[in-house]
């Protein structure tokens, strides 16, 4: 202020030097300064003011407030213009009190105007010192890094909670290693690596690289981007087409209609043949050799053991053949299609001619031919008769035994033990009878070749028998047409044979079915009149079912016969069974557990459990009971000794009665001895304090009740209740954990750089962070 | 007639080989099994009587060093090769697997004080009491070579310590001041002070690697940030910290292994608490190393044992001592988590099993399935006081188990004193103070 006041004094010579001084503000001891106020307050008058105040000024000289503003205590008209109080604006004295008198000048404008210019600009703060910069900075910067690390709290709280951690946490190279760079720094040196690299080397393998070998490069250069890919196209089309065709054929398989198969079986048959016929015109060699081939299928069908009763399914359905009517219908089926190739072998055996395809259909040879042929023929039994059966009135000329040809030898055969026997018999007799065949024709056929092939399925076998006929009509065309018409009639008489047979026996099963039915329902013990009463209606069905095949009465008594006795037979068996089994088995069982529990009491006759049981419970109740406490002394206030007895009342009175405990939980429960006692060594096993984690004591035992063990946990549960916390590999390093491997990036990638680069410039960093802390 | 009869798979119950298990059908209803908790309980006993058993830790000491083992270094990339530095200048290579030495180097003239690898294990540094920082190739020399140093750099004052950066070529040191070095200058790029004391050691953390901390021998952690290159943070504690360790799966975690027996666990966002006081130790720590898993660490202490701690634990899961080994200086925990090394004053250095029941070498499925129930029964049941007893018992050298004695009386005598000044005061006046925040004297911003 002193300052202020001399600057005054010299009128402010220069505004320089005032804007100077303003703006400094620093303060400048007073000592320098002093002598240069006292020289200019040599004019002043009032001596003893301006001695007070040097003697104030050396005063402060040594304290810290040097600049003490003068006060005016009193009220006096002489104000010293150096003297110049601040009081109405504190303590500090403004430029704006300074300026004041020059308000009124009009030539003192500019410098206002730079004045106020300096007002408005504010004061420089005084800059920390040292240690205060140094702590912001570490403080900024520590706030700085403990955000970045905040980053991995998540993190390490996952980990720290997770269930299991399996050590090393980065996963394993999945990319692509090329094979040099493991085979760089690799040598074979077992000798059994040396060996495979021989072979290698020897098939030219690479070694090296391994995508292609030379073959494979040979391969690839053979064919051109374009063709491999009309060659794909090509498979591909062909695999959709196949599978479009399987798909059909799986369809059309599940078709359940019979009648809709019959009509592709023929459809397809009539394909074949019609197939067989162009190939026929067009290259006959080679429809010769199909027909070979034909010809070698059927060699093999008929050795093989297809369509006989060997099979399983055939015993399974002759088993079944006596109670069920299909079963037999199937197993009927069967004889019938074998008969077919069985048939075949006599026509081989007797004559060339006679080799021929016993067809279903002979589409190629009309009826009436064949008609005319019966009429040719002599008189054959079996012709007649299947003329009859054709549907024209006639009787039945011979008796099956007169049947001469060997061709239905085995046929008449069968008709004849027909009669007494019983039909599971003819069905059994007719497989024994093919057996033997089989084993002729097996022994004729020796010489034959075997072909591996094998027509399978029916509708194949179907095709194969019209091919047959086909092979025959071939063969006719080089023959006379007699011959022709001759041998289509003898098929013919084959074939119609067979319907009859079929018929007859689909007939007997019907009839044995029948009346095994009526007998069950009657009682067992009326069999006779039964049997006298049952055929009644019997016959009547059997008449109308064979007046469509006009069959003469005389096989009809027999049959009745027949069946009367196979009634016989079935009747009987069944009804004892049904009636005397059930009782018998109860009484047999009943007899079995008592003779059980015979047994059983004597092998445990010493011990009885039950009263042995009842009487440790006893014996435990009694050693469990509070006993009376006796003091009673013997001889006390009496006499006492060897056969004397204390008296009732005094014993009475020394006797101390133990209080009735608690009733006995097993009090109720004859079965059960429910010890109270605490067993004493359990305690040293039981935890006494709820420990830490849980927080009542229910959690803690429920986590001690759960069973961790494979015994009483599923594999499964087992092996998710016993994953270990921490999973190591073994030889693995193990590095610390990465921010790639977590799947974030907690840190910034500076590092070094720029720590090299604020070392290197100090004065900017310090300015970065002066802005830093601005933030 | 056929008779109907119950028929079984032989697939089910006829096994192929004799090696196989037979899958035996089993009805888990738990109304069927009354006894599954005592049969459970009597498993979790036998299990921890044979972990006791078998726990046989010791696995091989190496011998060679003429002079204290001072100082220990891991290989970052063969688990087999561990470095050593001994009071008399000479560093070591060991080959673990062989348990010999395979190379022999004299270092420094002096102690050497501090032995650090390189991140990529070509190369190792090592600090000594003659002012030099060491770079080693870590092949050794061929034939006819000299043992030379790739870089020698001679510094003003000693350096007690040395850390290497976990990625970039830098190399921090400590002493009168921390140094951050570039590996290719001779001048350190950044020295950071704070304080005028020596300081012990220095270590970068391994998940952010920008972070280092150093404790000094007034008693006091600093942390630093090397990209700012300026201190952050510093706690004061009771007594002098030895040297510190980063956890290094979580990046904000360290333990100080302090002077006054115990080791203590910071969260470095919050110096004023640690996060777990591990006391144990019944002399002062001398160093400690993390798992690599992070889940536990190991201490070596003047009271020649070394402890493993859980981090969350206060109190140590195992302790290792031999009737040879002296005042532990120096210890590691392998980078495959499964064994523990230590150096000694005795001049060896001992391979522990960190697990000391573990069993070595592969385990068949079945075995691993065994262990792994052994250990969840053994967790299971661990309250219980007879498989507390046993799991609990070590056998202590007689010099140890006195001064637990001793402690544990001296720390009642404190409590107590504590109680009754409480109790004869006005209350508030002695507030009671957390076990945690007591060795805490300040954190200085």
């Amino acid at each position: 202020m002193w300052l202020m006041q001399a600057a005054k004094m010299k009128a402010i010579q220069t505004i320089e030097d005032l804007l100077a001084l303003s703006q400094q503000e620093e303060l400048v001891d007073l000592p320098n300064n002093y002598p240069l106020s006292a020289s200019e307050d040599e004019g002043d008058s009032d001596e003893e003011r301006k001695h007070q105040k040097l003697l104030q000024a050396i005063s402060s000289l040594d304290k810290k407030n040097r600049w003490k503003l003068a006060e005016r205590s009193e009220a006096s008209l002489t104000v010293s213009e150096f003297n110049v109080s601040s009081e109405g604006s504190g303590e500090r004295l403004g430029l704006s009190d300074l300026l004041e008198p020059v308000k009124a000048s009009s030539s003192f404008a500019v410098m206002k105007k730079q004045l106020n210019k300096v007002k408005s600009k504010k004061t420089v703060e005084l800059p920390l010192n040292k240690e205060e910069v140094k702590q912001i900075h570490r403080e900024i910067a520590f706030n700085k890094t403990s955000q970045t690390l905040s980053k991995w709290d998540p993190i390490v709280l996952k980990n720290r909670q997770a269930e299991q951690l399996v050590f090393p946490l980065e996963k394993g190279q999945s990319g692509f290693i090329p094979t040099e760079l493991v085979f760089s720094g690799w040598k074979a040196r077992t000798p059994l690596e040396q060996e495979v690299f021989n072979l290698l080397h020897k098939n030219k393998q690479p070694v090296t690289d391994c995508l292609l070998a030379p073959m494979e490069k040979a391969s690839l250069k053979a064919m051109s981007l374009e063709e491999a890919k009309m060659h794909r196209a090509e498979l591909q089309r062909a695999r959709a087409l196949q599978s479009y065709y399987e798909a059909r054929a799986k369809r059309e398989k599940k078709i359940k209609s019979k009648q809709f198969h019959r009509h592709v079986k023929k459809e397809k048959a009539k394909k074949t043949l019609k197939d067989f016929d162009q190939l026929w015109k067009v290259n006959p060699t080679a429809a010769m050799d199909e027909l070979e081939k034909i010809e070698k299928a059927r060699m093999i069908e008929r050795m093989s053991l297809k369509h006989q009763n060997s099979g399983r399914w055939a015993k399974s359905k002759t088993i079944m053949a006596k109670y069920d009517l299909e079963a037999r219908q199937a197993v009927q089926e069967q004889l019938a299609k074998n008969k077919e190739l069985t048939q075949k072998l006599q026509v081989i055996s007797e004559s060339e001619e006679e080799k021929r395809g016993v067809g279903e259909e002979e589409p190629l040879i009309p009826d009436v031919v064949n008609e005319v042929q019966m009429c040719a023929d002599g008189p054959n039994p079996w012709m007649l008769r299947n003329c009859n059966s054709n549907g024209k009135e006639g009787e039945i000329q011979a008796d099956p035994d007169q049947l001469p040809e060997p061709v239905v030898q085995k046929f008449s055969k069968s008709k004849e033990d027909k009669k007494p026997s019983a039909e599971e018999e003819i069905l059994l007799q007719e497989f024994g009878e093919r057996r033997c065949l089989r084993k002729n024709f097996c022994l004729n056929q020796d010489t034959d070749p075997v072909g591996s092939q094998e027509t399978k399925d029916s509708s194949s076998q179907d095709i194969l028998a019209k091919l047959r006929t086909l092979n025959q009509k071939l063969k006719e065309n080089h023959h006379s047409s007699k011959q022709t018409v001759n041998r289509a009639g003898t098929v013919l008489q084959v074939q119609k044979e067979e319907c009859v047979l079929e018929e007859e026996e689909s007939l007997l099963c019907q009839r044995a079915e029948r009346v095994q039915i009526l007998v069950e329902l009657d009682e067992g013990k009326e069999e006779h009149f039964q049997n006298e009463e049952l055929p009644r209606p019997l016959l009547k069905w059997e008449q109308m079912k064979r007046n469509p095949n006009n069959q003469t009465d005389v096989p009809k008594e027999k049959k009745k016969e027949q069946v009367i006795d196979l009634q016989n037979l079935l009747t009987k068996s069944p009804f004892m069974k049904s009636l005397a089994i059930p009782t018998a088995v109860e009484e047999l069982e009943d007899e079995e557990e008592r003779n059980l529990k015979q047994m059983i009491k004597e092998a445990f006759a010493g011990d009885d459990v039950i009263r042995d049981f009842l009487k440790e419970k006893r014996e435990a109740v009694e050693t469990n009971k509070p006993k009376d406490v006796d003091l009673m002394l013997p001889g006390w206030g009496k006499w006492g000794g060897v056969g004397l007895r204390p008296s009732a009342k005094k014993r009475r009175r020394f006797l101390i009665k133990a209080p009735e405990g608690p009733p006995r939980k097993d009090k109720n429960l004859p079965n059960v001895i429910i010890s109270e006692k605490r067993n004493i060594h359990a305690t040293a096993h039981q935890v006494q304090v709820l420990p830490y984690p849980f927080t009542h004591h229910q959690q803690f035992e429920r986590t001690i009740q759960t069973p961790v063990g494979s015994l009483w946990n599923t594999q499964r549960a087992f092996q998710k209740l016993t994953t270990p916390k921490v999973v190591t590999k073994p030889g693995h390093i193990i590095k610390p954990i990465k921010a790639e491997d977590v799947g974030c990036h907690p840190s910034s990638k500076l590092g070094l750089s720029v720590m090299q680069s604020t070392t290197a410039q100090p004065t900017r960093n310090k300015k970065q962070l002066k802005k830093n802390s601005g933030d | 007639m056929k008779v109907k009869m119950l028929s079984r798979n032989p697939d089910n119950y006829v096994r192929e080989t004799k090696l196989d298990l037979q899958r035996v059908p089993r009805n888990y209803d738990p109304t069927l099994h009354p006894f599954e908790v005592s049969r459970e309980y009597v498993r979790a006993l036998n299990a921890t009587k044979l972990e006791r058993v078998f726990a046989k830790p010791f696995l091989a000491s190496l011998d060679g060093h003429r002079d204290g083992v001072n100082c220990l270094a891991k290989h970052p990339k063969s688990l087999a090769t561990v470095l050593s530095g001994a009071c008399d200048g000479e560093v070591r290579i060991w080959n673990l697997t062989k348990r010999k030495c395979i190379r022999t180097i004299q270092a420094h003239e002096g102690f050497v004080r501090g032995i650090c690898t390189r991140f990529c294990g070509t190369s190792f540094f090592t600090v000594g009491d003659d002012k030099t920082v060491k770079q080693w190739k870590m092949d050794a020399p061929g034939y006819g070579e000299e043992e030379e140093p790739l870089h020698t750099i001679l510094g003003k004052t000693v350096y007690t310590g040395i850390d290497h950066h976990w990625k970039d070529p830098a190399f921090a040191t400590c002493g009168q001041q921390v140094d951050i070095w570039d590996e290719q200058r001779t001048n350190p790029i950044c020295s950071m002070t704070w304080g005028f004391d020596s300081i012990n050691s220095v270590k970068f953390n391994p998940i952010e690697t920008f972070l280092l901390g150093s404790c000094a021998s007034d008693r006091n952690i600093v942390l630093y940030d090397m990209r700012q290159a300026t201190p952050l943070k510093k706690v004061i504690l009771d007594m002098r910290t030895n040297t510190i360790c980063w956890n290094p799966m979580e990046a904000f975690i360290f333990t100080a292994a302090n002077e006054d027996y115990n080791l203590y666990t910071f969260d470095m966002r919050a110096l004023d608490t640690p996060v777990m006081v591990h006391m144990d130790h019944v002399s002062a720590v001398l160093d400690v190393d993390y798992c690599p898993t992070g889940k536990e660490f190991v201490s070596a202490s003047f009271d020649k044992s070394i402890r493993i701690f859980p981090v969350d634990r206060s109190r140590s899961r195992e302790v290792y001592h031999t009737k040879r080994m002296q005042h532990v200086i120096c210890v590691r925990w392998t980078a495959d988590s499964k064994y523990i090394m230590c150096g000694s004053d005795e001049m060896n250095i001992r391979l522990w099993k960190a697990n000391a029941s573990e069993k070595l070498g592969v385990l068949a499925s079945r075995e691993r399935a065994a262990q792994d129930y052994n250990q969840k029964l053994k967790e299971k049941f661990q309250h219980h006081p007879n498989i507390k007893r046993i799991a609990r018992h070590r056998h202590l050298p007689k010099s140890i188990y006195s001064q637990i004695q001793e402690q544990r009386i001296m720390r009642e005598a404190r409590r107590r004193k504590e109680l009754n000044r409480r109790k004869h005061s006005k209350p508030g006046s002695v507030p009671v103070v957390s076990e945690r925040k007591k060795h805490v004297v300040a954190v200085v911003k």
